[in-house]
This record gives structure tokens, sequence and C-alpha cells, in this order.
């Protein structure tokens, strides 16, 4: 993945339907639909869980519950 | 109000159109004359005299300066009126806007917006197209359609299939999926499709002599709004760049897309092929050339029929994407964005030199 505070990732994850997106936080999700994912990103720190190495200021006490579905 | 991003620089010309007869473009909906000073610096002038609105493109140079066709108001390479007819007070309002330029990786840039904000830094590279170890072809189609809609197609190679096929389009692309990368705060897309064993179209194999199938890399770099790269690297199937060293295995070919909105409803779609195989070999040249300009043509028919049908349509139109358009929707969200930055038009003739009101 590319350097850089803001910068976010979607893969279609071979032999499937299936987006995974990653935010900038390191949060990830799945989901078939990429205006959702989309949605999903943006919406960033709401319904993200951190990941090894976030740097996202708004990640932490103020976030929610994962809510990625497979 | 225009939807354009007006802070952002774009491409009005190749550096090899600009010259000592005056080149008319029309910016964001700026109409502009582009010509080159004696001393070969590259000018853009608002192309309308300031006294009757005559197009300064219609008019004729002498020495760095602009005459205007119709009553012989002059302008310098500053916009500044030098000279008009019959008086010898000149008018502290008669001035056109000069547009700040940058001459760079063979394009002409300008910048419609706040000259305040016009930094050359912040112009992106494409530096194949000027680079010796690369043979580039060229070329600019206009399009009878809105920038958003060329944004969309480049952004998603998987047309190629279906609208490129037996130039650029195999089965493969559509077939493959795709890892898109964005950077928000830099402006810039990144879409990346990688074909391990795929079909090779004319378009490579007759330009790289390569037989059978092939590993097919196409690594998009969208630095919104203007400039698109493609980075495509072909080669026999299994071969894959070395960890160290050079890769000299395989063909690159920068394909470069300058994307400029002209008006609300028509764009300039400058492209340019640079390879680093077969350099200086004209039969190649010539056969990328003829192929990549009948390929953007397909692309300009196509599009110019969909904007027929959008303008058509009420705001709002539904529309239905797929996986396909991961990263379109993402430039579509930038160049949202940027257009917000600045949207209003600030005013960028100065103050002291306001244009002369129509007489009643």
């Amino acid at each position: 993945m590319l350097p850089g505070a803001t910068v976010v990732r979607i893969e279609w994850l071979p032999g499937t339907d299936l987006l995974r997106g990653t935010c900038h936080c390191s949060a990830q999700h799945e989901a078939q639909d990429p205006v959702a994912m989309w949605e999903w990103l943006l919406a960033h720190p709401d319904g993200h869980t951190a990941g090894p190495g976030a740097t996202a200021p708004g990640d932490g006490p103020r976030g929610h519950l994962a809510t990625a579905s497979a | 109000m225009t939807s354009f991003a007006r802070q952002q620089w774009y491409v009005a010309a190749y550096g090899r159109e600009v010259g000592r007869d005056l080149l008319a473009r029309t910016v964001l909906g700026e109409p502009l004359a582009l010509y080159r000073t004696e001393a070969g610096e590259a000018v853009a002038l608002a192309d309308r005299c300031v006294h009757r609105r005559f197009p300064l493109t219609e008019s004729r140079l002498e020495g760095d300066t602009v005459v205007c066709g119709y009553h012989g108001f002059t302008y310098d390479p500053t916009g500044a009126c030098v000279f008009v007819p019959g008086q010898s007070r000149i008018p502290r309002t008669a001035r056109v806007v000069s547009y700040p330029v940058v001459e760079q990786d063979s394009f002409v840039w300008v910048w419609i917006g706040d000259q305040g904000r016009a930094d050359p830094a912040l112009v992106p590279r494409a530096p194949w197209l000027n680079d010796p170890a690369y043979t580039t072809v060229s070329g600019m189609e206009p399009l009878a359609a809105r920038t958003g809609l060329l944004v969309d197609n480049l952004m998603d190679l998987s047309h190629e299939t279906y609208l490129h096929g037996g130039y650029i389009g195999t089965p493969d692309v559509a077939g493959t999926p795709v890892t898109t990368e964005v950077d928000d705060e830099a402006g810039v897309v990144y879409v990346s499709r990688h074909m391990d064993d795929a079909e090779c179209p004319p378009f490579y194999s007759e330009s790289t002599g390569l037989q059978g199938r092939i590993t097919r890399w196409q690594d998009i770099e969208y630095h919104s709004p203007c400039l698109y790269l493609l980075h495509s690297r072909v080669a026999p199937v299994g071969v894959l760049p070395p960890e160290d060293g050079p890769d000299d295995q395989a063909f690159h070919v920068e394909v470069v897309y300058a994307i400029t909105p002209s008006t609300e409803h028509s764009t300039y779609d400058f492209w340019a092929v640079a390879r680093d195989f077969a350099l200086g070999d004209e039969p190649v040249s010539e056969f990328l050339r003829e192929s990549n300009r009948t390929v953007v043509l397909q692309d300009v028919k196509a599009l110019d029929v969909l904007e027929q049908v959008v303008a058509s349509e009420p705001e709002g139109y539904q529309e239905l994407s797929i996986n396909i358009d991961t990263g379109g929707l993402a430039a579509r969200r930038i160049l949202s964005r940027q257009a917000q930055d600045g949207a209003a038009p600030a005013t960028t003739v100065p103050a002291a030199a306001e244009p002369v009101r129509a007489a009643p």
C-alpha cells in the first residue's frame, strides 16, 4: 500500500465479487458495492476500528465498533 | 456557476503548437490567445480585445505584441495595452488578462484561477514525453462531451474489451480485478490491473514483436483534474521485474492523457504514447500513432453520443456502479471537491484595470 496519512485502498478480491477496503487508519471492511464501500471509507472514524499502525487522529476513543461484514 | 475546478493547472496546447502564429483555445470557458515571444516564451492572453471584444487570435503579432485586427489596440505579453488608435492617452482599464503559463514535459500549462495561487511546483509531471530514452507519438482530439465522461472512461479500462477490441482490448482486461488506491491529500487516484497470462492485443504484438501470451500490467495514476498516466508493462508470460537491476526484459509504454475542459460540454483530449523500445523506429511510431489515434477516436465517438444522452436528461439521473467503477467514483469525488475550491471566480483582472463597460 502506498505511504501517506490519507491513503485508502480498495481491493477487488480475485475470484469473487467482493471488495475489501482498507482505511488509512488500517480498519478493514468488505462489501459488494463500490458506492457502499466509499461511504464506509469516507465515514472515518465512524464504524472504523483501528488496526496496527493506525495514525489517524480520529481513531481511538471516538471510534465505533467494527461493522464490517464478510 | 460552472462545475470547473478553477484553482488548477490545465494543458492548453503542446509546446510545438505555440509559435509565431496566434493559436485559439478555450479553457474552462475562457477564450485564450496563445503565442510565443521572439525570445521563445509562451504567452496566454485573454482572446478578446478590451475595446469591442474582437478576438485577438483574428489579429496579428508585431514583435512580442498583439495588434488587434479590428482597431489596432496593441497588447504586450503582460496583457497591458501599449497603443490605442488616434490618441495618446491609454485608458487605465485597457488591459487583457495574461494567464500564468508553465511549459513542461512538452505541454503548455495555463492557470485560469486566482493568479496568486498559480504555483508552478504544482504542475504534475510526465517526464517521459521529453526523455531521450523514450520515443513519443502524440496528438489531440476535441471532444463534444463534458470532461467527466472522459475521466470515467479512462479510469475504467475494462471498456477496452468492448470498445477497443482488435486494438488494445482483449477479454482479459474486463476479466481481471483491479486494486484502487486513493491519496486524498494529493488528489491522486491509482488503479492497478495486473494480468498474469493474457492475450497480446495488436497494439503491443505489432509494436514489440511479442508472440503468444503475455504478462500485461496496467497501472493508472490520475492526478486530478488534468493529468492521467497509464504505466503499461508488457512481457512474455512469467517475466516479472527483477528484484535488482533494470526491468529490461519487458516493454514499457507510458500512455499520457491531458484532460482539459474547454466548455461545460466540450473537452480537449491530449494523448501521448511514449515507449522505451524501438527507439526512433519510424514505422513503429507510425503504427502506434495511428493505432492510438484510432482508439481515441473510438472513445470520442462513444462519448459524444453519451454527452447527447446525458445532456438531455434531468439532473440526478439514475446510474449503476459496479466493481469496475471503484476508481472512477474516487476520481469523481476528488473532482467535485476541487471544483468547490475557490469556485467563485476571483477578479483575474487587477482592480485598477477593470474591463471597460459597454456604452449604453
